[in-house]
């Protein structure tokens, strides 16, 4: 199992956190157009190679985070850190799909 | 006639302690410290199988883990290694695989017609024609190897462990055991691994100075600390040396799987004997010197009379020397580095008679040992992402790169005396804890506020251990005749040769086709006699054809094993006692677990609705929300417009993901200036407060909303019925209850029954008036309680799912999941007035725009549905079809019979054509029968002005 580094817990299983796919931006819902929009929903690009990805550390601090993840060596680059220079521009994420409940709501 | 040997100085049985047992029914006796094999041996029984497909009797070959004839079922548990497991007072072992008995099977005859069983013969036999499938499959399931399922056992304890450790040593052998004590000695926490029951590997059947040696090794390992499990595997490396270990050891529980993190795996999984390939290489009588030395110095079982031994190493020769000492006439040594070697066996079906040399000679005996030289099992290296070499000089595969967490060491890497293993064992450990160290400081620097612990990263030296020498040995594969290659699946040489002459030129591709490497020694003792024999095949090298990859798991687990205990949560709120004092029955909702109902929920639903009802509805998802910017995320996450929801108000609102499918609903209520209380479904809790998070975190940081999950923090009661103002008001000083001062839709904080700081809404998912009041929840049962007490008089009685369940449908109210599914976009619900395109932004706003727009095709309609015969309740799911066709219109989404109007109800999803109130419509029910049902005007069914709810 991979080890994901959080830049507030550290280095976790990534069993406890939820992976929330490629980092994308998320277009401007007033000037969009269909393809752009259904390209940020459902359109992974998938390399070979250096990727950048949006992760939630939901068993820890519970906080979004963006890092690179090598995905033939599952390398990652220096997560990083809040505040500082060499941080990431946080993400934007597509919840594609997240409506699909099984279990049956209940009020 | 009794084969145990005098007392063996290394024997491992205690002979004070007899055991009793039986094989296939009848009585033996053993002793402690024997394997179900060495006793059934002592007591001259051989034959412990019959092999898979031509069932031919089979005695032992490896005397070990991985010996492939000597499976056995115990009890219940079948597929027992019988030449690992330890024997146990009153044992009742049998037989698997043999049919009627393991002295006379029937199905031998398959060894005559077995030029009919070749390679792939199920594939190409059994495929066609395919109405025949079943009758082949009972046959075939009769003639499958494997033990019997008892169905009734019990399922036995089974746990898991997770563990980080520093350093993992897989295998407990010198060079293993040098490494554990070096790495421990160097600060570092160590497990160590060993598959065996002792530790010491080869010493323990070597010369009294190897297990003083091993003893010593042992104590060392011991005083340093060393975490050391027996009879246990690391069956698994993983990313980051994410290492499985099925431990079988620890008292009390059958099987533990233990996940640990390791920072550096030390691998000295030792080497396995490899079989010889000649004719009639599995006849009862035929071992690897392993199994003698094993059988002679650990257990005193002498394992013949008369022998032939085959010898390419110095093991075999050391084999010779037992079998002398333990008074085995050895009829012949046939030396492989002179150029001899043996060229078949033959015997009576159960036993070996006589060995053929390659120069023609005939010897008789019953016994034939081999030594024919060495698998590296490289398995973890393999998963470690290495791809071992073969070196014809020595005649097996070797390590080539590994990552800077696996080290291999022993008998993997090279040979040597005990004092170079024991050396290369040491230096590896010490290499292994350097490289954890600095691992260690790694991981606890990428802490934020724990940057640089420990001052700056210790060093690593370069690998400068002194490696092992490899020893020369000759490349002995395959004699002059055909021989089974593997004996779990009955491949033989032949078959890999067939094989590679109808075109599978790959290794995979032959294992795959032929089955070989495939059974339960999973290749350790196949895999490099497959090779060598399709290189010979086809005129290659065995480097050319290259090795199989090993897989996860190195050996079996158990389903047990892997299940283990059940970590999912079990919820219940703070009522739960009561509601099991109070006959309730009990429904999993999710995580937690409710009440049903209390006896008969269509008598709570006519005392809702006559009287008065309440309802624990605490798993309703609740989040705190503060802040000044609160409206504005709540435009965001609705549908719906929020910036002017004045104080003391709550508003019903409609949650939709990015592809504008509706997500969650639910009711917030302004409590203060900056103050929400958010309801979502209870299905949803989790999941919506995660997005709520998202949006704040990553698409709006800048706004200042803080966030607090409140569901188990309040107990949350719903009081339902025309009578629920005036129990209310019973327990309510300090807030004015009546119609006019507390309206619909509103919120008040207040005392009830003397706990201040309750929140009470007026809102009403049963159709009827009703409160819902957030009560914190330790004084949540004190609230419940004094609304039973108080309203004795007024007829109050508690409600549960089922009754709120049909309450719901009477009013019409969907439920997200249940009404809708992950393609249901928020119009379909028909609460189009909810979606306001005019809003800047809103998640799914683009979507919906486009799914609203006069050209998009139009989406199914949610609709209420009655049929036709008021008794009929069609199941929820069934199909609506256009009349006297087949073609589908729709989905029954939700069904009951209501007690209210004392007819059935029903919820559902239909194309816009069939949307009109007063269509008709065909039910398809479970059974295939067909229903006519009726759209409905509204969705309430019951009460459509609402009269009731805003009373």
């Amino acid at each position: 199992m991979l080890l994901v580094p959080c830049p507030h817990c550290g280095p976790r299983n990534s069993a406890d956190m939820s992976y929330r796919g490629e980092a994308s931006s998320r277009p401007d819902p007033a000037s969009t157009t269909p393809a752009q929009w259904r390209d940020y929903l459902y359109m992974e690009h998938n390399p070979a190679g250096w990727l950048r990805e949006n992760w939630y550390c939901s068993s820890g601090c519970r906080r979004f985070f963006t890092v690179e993840r090598h995905t033939v060596t599952s390398e990652f680059r220096e997560p990083p850190l809040p505040g500082s220079k060499t941080a990431l521009p946080l993400s934007k994420t597509a919840e594609a799909g997240a409506g699909t409940d099984q279990q049956g709501g209940e009020k | 006639m009794i084969r145990r040997l005098e007392p063996q100085s290394g024997e491992v049985i205690d002979r004070e302690s007899p055991l009793k047992f039986t094989w296939n029914s009848k009585k033996y006796v053993g002793y402690a410290g024997d394997t179900i094999v060495s006793a059934l041996l002592a007591n001259n029984r051989q034959v412990f199988s019959r092999s898979m497909k031509y069932h031919r009797p089979r005695g032992v070959l490896t005397a070990d883990y991985w010996d492939p004839n000597t499976t056995v079922q115990v009890g219940t548990e079948p597929n027992v290694r019988g030449a690992h497991r330890l024997l146990e007072a009153d044992m009742k072992v049998s037989a698997q695989n043999a049919w009627p008995s393991l002295d006379f099977d029937i199905k031998a005859a398959n060894g005559l017609f077995g030029r009919f069983l070749t390679a792939g013969f199920y594939y190409k036999t059994f495929i066609k024609p395919q109405r025949l499938w079943p009758l082949y499959e009972k046959v075939l399931a009769r003639f499958a190897p494997g033990g019997v399922v008892d169905l009734n056992t019990p399922h036995g304890y089974h746990d898991k462990r997770y563990a980080h450790p520093d350093v993992v040593v897989a295998g407990g052998g010198p060079a293993g055991l040098a490494a554990a004590i070096s790495a421990a000695k160097a600060g570092m926490s160590v497990m160590l691994v060993e598959q065996n029951h002792r530790l010491g590997g080869h010493l323990r059947w070597g010369t009294d100075q190897d297990r003083e040696t091993a003893d010593d090794l042992e104590e060392s390992a011991r005083d340093a600390g060393v975490e050391i499990l027996t009879d246990s595997a690391v069956t698994g490396r993983y990313d980051d040396n994410w290492i499985a270990i099925s431990q079988r050891d620890h008292p009390g529980v059958v099987e533990r799987l233990i996940k640990a993190r390791a920072k550096t795996l030390v691998v000295a999984a030792g080497l396995v004997e490899r079989p010889y390939v000649f004719s009639g290489n599995d006849l009862p009588g035929v071992m690897l010197s392993g199994a003698v030395r094993r059988l002679i110095n650990m257990y005193a079982v002498r394992p013949g009379n008369r022998a032939v031994v085959l010898t390419a190493n110095a093991e075999g020769d050391a084999a010779v020397a037992d079998l002398e000492r333990a008074g085995v006439e050895v009829a012949r040594v046939v030396d492989a580095r002179a150029g001899e070697t043996i060229s078949k066996a033959a015997g009576s079906s159960k036993q070996l008679g006589s060995v053929t040399l390659a120069d023609g000679s005939t010897v008789k005996a019953d016994l034939l040992v081999t030594a024919a030289g060495w698998t590296a099992p490289t398995s973890l290296l393999n998963m470690s992402g290495d791809r071992p070499s073969y070196d014809p000089a020595a005649a097996r595969f070797f390590p080539t790169a590994l990552p800077d967490n696996v080290i291999a060491t022993g008998g993997l890497v090279g040979d040597g005396s005990l004092d170079e293993l024991i050396a290369h064992g040491i230096s590896s450990g010490e290499l292994a804890a350097q490289r954890a160290a600095a691992v260690k400081h790694r991981l606890r620097s990428t802490v934020t506020r724990a940057q640089n612990p420990q001052g700056p990263e210790p060093p690593v030296q370069p690998d400068r251990r002194i490696g092992l020498s490899r020893a020369p040995h000759p490349e002995l594969y395959r004699s002059d005749t055909h021989g089974m290659v593997d004996f779990s699946e009955d491949v033989s040489s032949k078959d890999l040769v067939s094989a590679a002459a109808e075109g599978f030129d790959s290794v995979e591709l032959v294992k795959r086709f032929t089955t070989a490497t495939m059974g339960p020694s999973q290749g350790k003792l196949e895999t490099v006699n497959t090779v060598a024999v399709l290189a010979e095949a086809r005129g290659e090298t065995i480097e050319e054809v290259g090795t199989t990859v090993w897989r996860p798991p190195y050996a079996p687990i158990s389903l047990g094993a892997l299940a283990g205990r059940v970590f999912e949560p079990v919820r219940v709120s703070s009522l739960h006692e009561w509601h099991t004092a109070h006959n309730m029955t009990p429904i999993l909702a999710g995580q937690w677990i409710r009440p049903e109902h209390y006896g008969d929920p269509g008598a709570e639903v006519t005392n809702v609705r006559t009287n008065v009802g309440i309802i624990d509805v605490t798993p309703l998802g609740k989040l705190d929300l503060r802040g000044p910017d609160v409206p504005k995320l709540l435009n965001l996450l609705y549908t719906n417009k929020w910036s002017k929801l004045p104080v003391g108000r709550v508003r019903y609102g409609m949650m939709c993901a990015e592809d504008g499918v509706v997500l969650d609903d639910g009711v917030t209520g302004r409590l203060g200036e900056d103050h929400y209380l958010m309801t979502t479904t209870s299905s949803g809790a989790g999941q919506i407060w995660q997005w709520v998070e998202m949006w704040l975190q990553t698409e709006h940081p800048d706004w200042q909303v803080h966030v607090t999950p409140v569901t188990t923090g309040l107990t949350s009661i719903n009081i339902a019925g025309p009578k629920s103002r005036e129990l209310l008001m019973r327990l309510v000083d300090d807030v004015d209850l009546s119609a006019e001062a507390f309206e619909y839709m509103n919120v008040r904080t207040g005392t009830i029954a003397g706990v201040p700081d309750c929140f009470m809404w007026r809102i009403g998912f049963t159709g009827e008036l009703s409160f819902e009041v957030h009560v914190p929840a330790g004084f949540g049962l004190h609230v419940w309680e004094q609304l039973i007490e108080k309203g004795a008089d007024l007829g109050i009685g508690p409600f549960g799912l089922e009754a709120q369940r049909i309450m719901r449908l009477e009013k019409g109210h969907f439920i997200v999941g249940q009404d809708t599914d992950g393609l249901t976009k928020a119009p379909t619900t028909g609460l189009r007035a909810l979606i306001k395109l005019d809003k800047d932004d809103f998640a799914g706003k683009p979507e919906l725009e486009w799914a609203l727009a006069p050209e998009a095709p139009e989406l199914p309609v949610l609709v209420a549905i009655t049929p036709t015969d008021p008794r009929l309740v069609p199941d929820e799911a069934c199909q609506i079809l256009r009349e006297g066709t087949t073609e589908i219109v729709g989905r029954i989404t939700s069904s009951r019979f209501s007690p209210s109007l004392q007819r059935s109800i029903c919820l559902g999803q239909v194309t816009p054509e069939f949307a009109a109130a007063g269509t008709t419509l065909t039910v398809r029910l479970c059974d295939g029968s067909d229903a006519t049902a009726k759209v409905m005007e509204h969705h309430a069914h019951f009460d459509p002005e609402g009269v009731r709810l805003r009373g």
